[in-house]
């Protein structure tokens, strides 16, 4: 018996117009794909993005060249050469991270005393050539400039909870 | 078609009737190459609201030329030659493939009589070039050298010549009510509204022409001479450039073809569907229902898993070939039995 129906059930093709039916209601759902490069999705203020070095208000460097940041790196991306700076106080002279090496986990951020070394919400730093992505201090300060709202938000909206 | 331009011209000498058969060929084929490049992208679309992705929608308003971009890039690479590969017939496997998908457009009738051949063997045509389409492709498989594009070959030799069988079969039915093989003639036989279609009497006729249609254009469930997932692309693996681009434009074309042929055989061609609607003219009829049939093909192609082998082969021959014969027989029986047989040619 159950070999009958089941060959009526192909026959009238049962399962094919079901599933046709079903398809066409999902046809004219709404899209649940935004339109990314001209609209994008929501970043968590924890978004572990390209790297920036930020400065105090005043202009300062944060970064006093503790090296933390160098020791914790598991995939040992960052470069640090340091020398006392004219008026007394330790600074860089060097800081390179090496972005093709990068995995993104975020330990500098964490193991920074003077939250110098950040990770920003910028994950739009495609580059044409290997090159590009050494980056040196002169364009992690640059990053810092140009990021330093959407970094200071951030560390201000995830403050109560750390 | 041709004797209309030709008499507008003037209808004067060899040469002009040759213009005027030029003329006509190329008002079908280049609306018809635009056309395939746009059920590209409307394929694409349709996918991508199933799966409720937005689809291409960058080139152009809501990525109306991405075809046409796509197939720039084509034309601009390199084409490969395999060193190992037969050459001629590398190179003529493509051509052959595109040059049939349209050259079948010579007997669609657009509207009565408005064919480029208004042959009185059209539909006969039809199948005959449709059963030559497989040359393209056991050729593209063989020529290329490759296990891949090889076994491609095969599967679409085998599964072509297993579907043709039904859709023979089927058509006898819907030839023997007409008692004509002239698409117009086919046509005319179903004048009136949706009540006289043919679809209603030859529902079952239909819907095993339908799937045999998937098959025949190697369209999902039945893409197994292409199999991205095992073959890669089966028989066009090796091609690249234009050569691919002639096989994708045929595969296009070959599907637009047997929408275009749903609706003339089962969906009463350019007649309007209800009164009242006949103020649009019979041509954008026929076009809308060529359209909601390439939709029904996106559709399927969404939703459907890809058949195993042994599957297909069960389908074409254990199911549908008796249950063609099966058809034949019935509707022969009813249209003896209620002397319904055409009394004309």
């Amino acid at each position: 018996m159950s070999v009958i129906v089941q060959a009526a059930k192909s026959l009238i093709l049962k399962e094919f117009l079901a599933a046709f039916w079903l398809t066409t209601k999902y046809f004219f759902r709404p899209k649940v794909t935004i339109n990314y490069p001209y609209e994008k999705g929501p970043l968590s203020p924890r978004f572990r993005g390209e790297h920036a070095l930020r400065r105090y208000p005043n202009g300062e460097e944060r970064c006093i060249a503790c090296k933390l940041c160098e020791a914790i790196c598991p995939a040992q991306a960052i470069t640090i050469e340091a020398e006392p700076r004219d008026d007394g106080s330790r600074r860089t002279t060097r800081y390179d991270i090496d972005m093709t090496k990068c995995i993104y986990c975020g330990f500098c951020q964490e193991a920074c005393p003077v939250d110098a070394i950040v990770e920003g919400p910028n994950f739009e730093f495609a580059a044409e050539t290997r090159e590009e992505l050494m980056y040196d201090k002169n364009k992690l300060l640059a990053n810092g400039e140009r990021w330093e709202r959407e970094i200071a938000a951030n560390i201000a909206a995830d403050a109560p909870y750390r | 078609m041709v004797e209309t331009l030709y008499s507008l011209m003037g209808g004067q000498g060899p040469v002009l009737y040759l213009a005027a058969i030029v003329l006509s060929i190329l008002a079908i084929i280049l609306p018809l190459l635009i056309g395939v490049a746009f059920a590209v992208y409307f394929d694409r679309k349709v996918w991508a609201a199933v799966q409720m992705r937005r689809g291409p929608n960058v080139v152009g308003p809501w990525g109306l030329l991405q075809s046409f971009a796509d197939g720039l890039k084509l034309f601009l690479k390199e084409t490969i030659i395999p060193s190992g590969s037969n050459k001629v017939i590398f190179i003529l496997a493509p051509m052959i493939t595109f040059t049939l998908a349209l050259i079948s457009w010579a007997v669609i009738p657009f509207e009565s009589r408005m064919a480029l051949a208004d042959l009185n063997v059209g539909i006969l045509y039809i199948l005959a070039i449709s059963s030559l389409g497989v040359y393209g492709i056991i050729m593209s498989g063989w020529a290329s050298n490759s296990r891949y594009a090889f076994l491609g070959g095969l599967r679409s030799a085998a599964q072509m010549v297993s579907y043709e069988v039904s859709i023979g079969f089927v058509l006898v039915c819907v030839l023997m009510k007409v008692g004509s093989l002239n698409m117009t003639d086919i046509v005319e036989a179903q004048q009136g509204y949706i009540w006289n279609w043919h679809f209603i009497p030859f529902l079952p006729v239909f819907v095993i022409f339908f799937i045999s249609a998937l098959a025949e254009t190697n369209r999902p469930p039945f893409d197994l001479p292409e199999a991205e997932a095992e073959l890669v692309a089966g028989y066009q693996v090796e091609y690249s450039s234009m050569a691919f681009a002639l096989f994708f434009l045929g595969e296009y074309a070959n599907i637009l073809l047997m929408s275009i042929v749903m609706a003339l055989l089962f969906f009463g061609g350019w007649y309007a569907p209800l009164p009242g609607l006949e103020f649009i003219p019979g041509t954008i009829w026929l076009l809308l229902k060529m359209v909601f049939f390439f939709w029904c093909f996106a559709m399927v192609k969404a939703f459907v898993p890809r058949y195993r082998y042994d599957q297909l082969m069960r389908l074409g021959w254990k199911v549908f070939l008796p249950l063609s014969l099966f058809l034949v027989v019935f509707y022969a029986g009813i249209l003896v039995a209620f002397d319904l047989l055409p009394t004309s040619g």
